[in-house]
């Protein structure tokens, strides 16, 4: 066992765990934060993204001890008490769900793209950077329509830093 | 129209739990004490299992309990069943093979459940999995659906691997149309199996008090109600009172979510046997190999014109793969749910079906979004669009010419279609398609080097899967009618119980929009209660797009007896007949007076009780419905695909899709278009990507999505969906189901445009970069051109 | 995944130590090692996590090489100016790995040492003539690929850093597989001072290789034209499920012409 240490949205918390630990199951089995999912085994699907230090990850290829000392941040950790994330309510807005398992990893993933490219996102760069996120109930249309509002309104919102 | 009310594009209610990560999806439930269970699997396509030895496994570090096939029949425990009887041309039923929960001295597919382990950790379950030692002995596979027969006999019960020979339609008639025919046109296609992979993996919980002696069990279902009457009349696990089957947030399904697997059925028995919660997670990779497949036919179809280019005749031969075992309702699917709509959207007199179902040693198949209605639409689409370039008459003017006109309609295939308009879908989707354009666009494609086609697909299904008699005629084992409850709270709240369930479909908002519709209360004072077979009492579930058409029915129907019973209490409160209350946008009213009360007040007087006889007048607000419909919805439409190949690379893009449906009055016009555009995503991933691959020895080749390609954001364009409305006339709501048209309608539209481009008929699904390199190579035909 | 002891050691020194176990790995990014553990295709006995350790990841140009730290990830030198200035392919190359999550993760050092014959990065070594650095030497990227997943690497030897000298031209091209993302075929075309070299990845059934014919055409004149005649023998290629030795021959043509376009 192992011991491990990290702010996880926000809040300090530790663990003795397996070494094997992936970063995804101390944050489903040992913290309860189950919205972040587990949809493959071959780090493809996306449905387990979160940030680390402020970075999309996927948290089912990253060990739990190698994020000691890391801020994570989970789906849980996006809104600010009731106020939705903008990307999260432009998910809403947009029917960019149905099922909503892959849903936390692709507004995380969406999140980080904003973070990296910029509020005028335009649906090709869209459609490429969600590349490593499986969707299988919208066909996608919505979840592109959502992540380019989203990204719009993140301009007009200022976020607190992660 | 309300804001909220029919009709409207109502953001979704269950949205905030999902983009919060407040979801509950069956992986997220753990019970105190919970132990894990690992399903050993046949790494074998078909073996003896001549011993197995689990003694280092038993003594490894946390293991609860080992347990094979023989502690199962030891327990008298019942095999999983098919529940849809076929009887083959000569009249004797399907040769059903037994279907053990866990092997029983053979395995049949390589993932066939060999032993259970059970312990305190996931991984040491796993770890003492690869203890287990098993002697195999190991027997020929057989993969391909069109070398079974002759094949590696699969099942006793099954000597030549044939499940059935049936038939639908008149022979006769159908040989002598094409006996005079002027033109016929042939094909031999592969339906090509896919893997569903909705995103939520299955999983399971069983849990249980032996205080009450009940079992309860946490299942990603589409059907809990079912679930629960199988494992229970069936399985013999535990009676229904003592048996409490729950199915949360469901992440996904499209058809694979409705069976009865081993799985769950091994985790609910293993918690009462070891007395300790058990829970099951599929990885990945045991869903490519354990959950059921889809498609996977062999056809041959021809289809004959007179002259004048009107369709006379068409005849299909079908080898259907069942896999290794008859999967829940596995038979029903390359039969009724197929053959029945081999008329399409035309006017053909004579049709005749053969298919033939077999046995491989393959995973087993069974319904996938769709279930024989794509195969069907694939054969027919193809055939039509190929006979119109055989012909050199224009694909979409040929199908004008022959599309059914006047309803109802009876085809020589069972169906009755009640209502549609085929011509106008076909003017509203060549406008949107911008066929006119289609010239300059190839020939700006072919500058470049490029290949540009279009297809259509002038597409019918029959869902909203119903009604219980036809159903039965046809060998069904359940009845398929959906049940609806209606509790009004003092306040004037309302609980809707389903028996419908939501995995993606959207019903705690657009059952409340009805609600909201027909009470005149706001969506957020309703709430929809599903998946729990303590709450709601009996329910058929989600699948065949039949949530709308048969669950909402139901529930409108509970409301017109709650509207009944609240003008009775409104009378007694107003001091009126019941004959002069009118109810109009929650109120209630005393015709010409200005007498009025809200629908809250009369909920809350129905529960006082204190303005009426309650012996004259039950107090209380609650009723229920149960609603079996007189036919089955007909949605159809057309799409229509335009791509462009890259003949250097073969890739293709989907530059244009259109989609112009008929599903009658809309609920909520958002979530239908999501629905169309989730379905046309998995045909052209049907099209163009998807396909699971056995090996000569029945290895899954495609076991992950390393090798299995699923349609990513940046292999699909944004779509064009629009929809045209005849008022379905066998549902209180004239609606018709949604939910699977969209893969239905688009694998022949995708195919029918690449060979459009390539100018010759000579591509199988899925029509991959390499498989689209080599056919552009081909010369194109040179006919009608 | 099997159980393994966890270290993070601090200097390269300590990591070469805790590999002395038997059965030891390097973790640096993870992103193919950990998938692989999962599926218990691997069972490390000691995972040795490279992360601790200052001085292994970061940009520099120094003179007329490009030096990439082992652990830099591949979104690093996917957005470095540096990287897109000095050597524009190889900016576009990181670009192209994986998706955005898995570049956050993983890295170059990872990806050199794994030599997965789909990879990416083997192709830019190769052709841009590459040092592999490592704690106990140098490695000229001629050298240093062995075959699938076999590398020049020693017991205990770590890639520290990598030099890529600046060419005057290049540039990438991959044909994605399908389902996985990895390299079907990915082409490698640099013009330097020294000639032009081509390597191609995803294709061989032996990793990555160069493509002596076309490094011949190029070399008298770097035009696509120059090596439209020129045939890839597809006796030596991968066939698989997304692709047979025949198209993915076909495929290093195209990939190759591409790329010089795209260089030129």
């Amino acid at each position: 066992m192992v011991q491990v240490a990290m702010t996880v949205n926000g809040k300090a918390v530790s663990a003795n765990v397996d070494s094997r630990t992936l970063l995804v199951q101390f944050l489903r089995e040992n913290l309860r934060l189950t919205g972040t999912h587990v949809g493959c085994d071959t780090s493809q699907c996306g449905a387990c993204v979160v940030h680390v230090d402020g970075k999309a990850i996927k948290s089912c290829t990253t060990l739990a001890v190698a994020c000691e000392g890391a801020s994570v941040t989970t789906i849980e950790g996006l809104a600010h008490g009731t106020k939705l994330h903008p990307m999260q309510q432009a998910f809403q807005d947009n029917h960019g769900l149905q099922c909503g398992f892959c849903t936390p990893g692709m507004i995380m993933t969406a999140v980080d793209l904003v973070n990296r490219k910029g509020n005028a996102l335009d649906e090709a760069t869209i459609r490429h950077e969600l590349e490593g996120n499986i969707c299988r109930c919208t066909g996608y249309h919505n979840i592109v329509k959502s992540i380019a509002q989203g990204a719009r309104e993140m301009a007009t919102q200022p976020q607190a830093a992660e | 129209m309300s804001a909220t009310g029919l009709g409207a594009s109502v953001k979704r209610k269950e949205d905030i739990r999902f983009i919060t990560g407040k979801g509950r999806y069956v992986d997220d439930i753990n019970r105190p004490g919970q132990a894990h269970a690992y399903f050993l699997r046949s790494p074998h396509a078909h073996a003896t299992i001549d011993k197995i030895d689990a003694s280092a496994a038993l003594a490894s570090p946390g293991v609860a309990a080992v347990f094979t096939g023989q502690d199962i029949a030891d327990d008298k425990l019942g095999g999983l069943i098919c529940g849809w009887m076929i009887h083959s041309k000569d009249g004797s039923p399907m040769k059903a093979g037994a279907h053990p929960v866990l092997a029983q001295g053979k395995v049949r597919y390589v993932g066939d459940h060999v032993a259970v382990v059970i312990a305190d950790t996931l991984s040491q379950a796993r770890d003492a999995a690869e203890k287990i030692v098993v002697d195999y002995g190991v027997l020929p596979a057989v993969a391909d659906p069109a070398k079974a027969v002759g094949g590696p006999n699969i099942h006793d019960a099954a000597p030549d691997n044939t499940v059935y020979n049936w038939h639908l339609g008149d022979k006769a008639a159908t040989d002598a149309a094409f006996a005079s025919a002027a033109h016929v046109t042939k094909l031999d296609l592969v339906n090509n199996r896919l893997i569903p992979n909705p995103m939520e993996p299955r999983a399971a919980v069983g849990d249980y008090d032996s205080g009450t002696d009940t079992i309860t069990l946490y299942t990603t279902s589409q059907n809990p109600h079912v679930a629960r009457l199988v494992l229970s009349a069936f399985i013999g696990l535990a009676p229904e009172h003592k048996f409490r089957v729950i199915a949360p947030d469901v992440g996904g399904g499209f058809g694979s979510k409705i069976f009865i697997y081993a799985e769950e059925t091994v985790c609910a028995w293993a918690a009462r046997k070891i007395d300790r919660p058990v829970k099951w997670t599929s990885d990945r990779t045991e869903a490519f190999l354990s959950d059921a497949h889809g498609r996977d036919h062999v056809t041959h179809a021809e289809v004959a014109l007179d002259a004048a280019g009107k369709v006379t005749g068409l005849r299909v031969h079908t080898i259907a793969n069942m896999g290794a075992y008859l999967s829940t309702f596995a038979s029903s699917v390359p039969t009724y749910l197929y053959a029945t709509l081999l008329s399409g959207q035309y006017n053909i007199p004579a049709i005749y079906a053969e298919v033939d179902a077999v046995y491989t040693t393959t995973a087993p198949v069974d319904a996938y979004r769709g279930a024989g209605r794509p195969e069907a639409s694939f054969v027919v689409e193809r055939l039509i669009e190929m006979a119109a370039r055989e012909t050199g008459r224009d694909p979409a003017e040929f199908r004008r010419q022959n599309f059914i006109t006047q309803f109802p309609h009876q085809t020589p295939v069972i169906m009755a279609y009640d209502i549609g308009n085929f011509a106008g879908a076909l003017d509203k989707a060549l406008e949107h398609a911008d066929y006119k354009g289609l010239p300059a666009r190839k020939a700006a494609s072919a500058a470049k080097g490029k290949l540009r086609g279009a297809g259509f697909s002038a597409f019918i299904e029959a869902c909203g899967i119903a009604p219980s008699a036809a159903v039965g005629s046809l060998g069904a084992g359940v009845g398929l009618w959906e049940s609806a409850e209606v509790r009004v709270n003092p306040i004037g709240t309302v609980e809707i119980l389903t028996g419908s369930h939501s995995h993606g479909q959207s019903h705690e908002t657009t059952f409340a929009q009805l609600v909201s519709e027909r009470l005149g209360i706001s969506i957020d004072n309703v709430s929809i209660v599903h998946g729990d077979t303590d709450k709601v009492q009996m329910g058929m579930g989600t699948y065949g797009s039949r949530s709308g058409a048969v669950g909402m029915s139901a529930i409108s129907k509970a409301l017109d007896k709650i509207e009944a019973k609240a003008k009775k209490v409104a009378g007694h409160v107003l001091e009126a007949a019941e004959s002069d209350i009118e109810f109009k946008d929650g109120k209630f009213t005393v015709k010409g007076t200005d007498k009025a009360i809200d629908f809250a007040s009369v909920a809350l007087q129905a529960y006082v009780a204190h303005k009426f006889n309650g012996q004259e007048l039950e107090p209380g607000l609650k009723e229920s419905a149960f609603w079996d419909p007189t036919n089955f919805t007909f949605p159809a439409g057309v799409h229509i695909c335009e791509v462009e190949i890259d003949p250097d690379t073969g890739i293709v893009t989907v530059e244009r899709y259109t989609a112009v449906d008929d599903f009658g009055k809309l609920i909520n016009p958002m979530v239908v278009h999501g629905q169309v555009h989730g379905g046309i995503a998995q045909g052209i991933g049907q099209a163009l990507m998807e396909g699971a691959k056995y090996d000569e020895d029945g290895q899954l080749v495609t076991a992950s999505y390393m090798d299995y390609t699923m349609p990513r954001a940046d292999s699909l364009p944004s779509f064009t969906v629009d929809t045209i409305e005849t008022a379905c006339p066998s549902n209180p709501l004239g609606i018709k189901g949604c939910g699977e048209a969209g893969a239905i309608a688009s694998p022949p539209a995708v195919i029918n445009a690449i060979t459009d481009a390539l100018g010759h008929e000579d591509i199988a699904m899925p029509a991959t970069p390499v498989a689209v390199w080599r056919a552009a190579q081909k010369r194109p035909r040179l006919a009608a051109e | 995944m099997h159980a393994f002891e966890y270290a993070a050691p601090a200097s390269v020194a300590d990591a070469a130590a805790a590999l002395a176990n038997e059965d030891a790995k390097v973790l640096a990014g993870g992103q193919t090692l950990l998938p692989t553990m999962k599926q218990r295709l691997a069972a490390p006995s000691v995972l040795v996590d490279l992360r601790k350790i200052d001085g292994l990841s970061g940009i520099s140009r120094e003179g007329d090489a490009l030096v990439i730290g082992a652990m830099t990830r591949h979104a690093d030198v996917a957005a470095s100016k540096v990287v897109q200035d000095a050597i524009p392919g190889l900016a576009a190359l990181a670009a192209l790995i994986g998706d955005p999550a898995v570049r956050h993760r993983g890295t170059i050092g990872g990806s050199l040492a794994n030599n997965d014959p789909a990879a990416d990065y083997p192709a830019a070594a190769l052709a841009l003539g590459a040092t592999i650095v490592t704690n106990k030497r140098e490695i000229a990227a001629g050298d240093f690929f062995k075959g699938l997943f076999e590398t020049a690497l020693e017991d205990g030897e770590i890639i520290t850093k990598v030099k890529f000298p600046l060419p005057e031209k290049s540039a990438y091209e991959k044909f994605r597989n399908p389902a996985s993302r990895y390299a079907m075929v990915g082409v490698f075309v640099a013009k330097t001072k020294a000639g032009v070299r081509v390597a191609v990845t995803g294709a061989g059934s032996s990793g990555v290789f160069r493509h002596a014919a076309m490094e011949a055409a190029l070399a008298g004149n770097f035009s696509p034209a120059a090596i439209a005649g020129v045939k890839t023998d597809a006796s030596g290629l991968l066939s698989d499920l997304h692709g047979d030795a025949d198209y993915r021959a076909h495929l290093v043509g195209v990939m190759a012409r591409r790329a010089v376009e795209a260089a030129a």
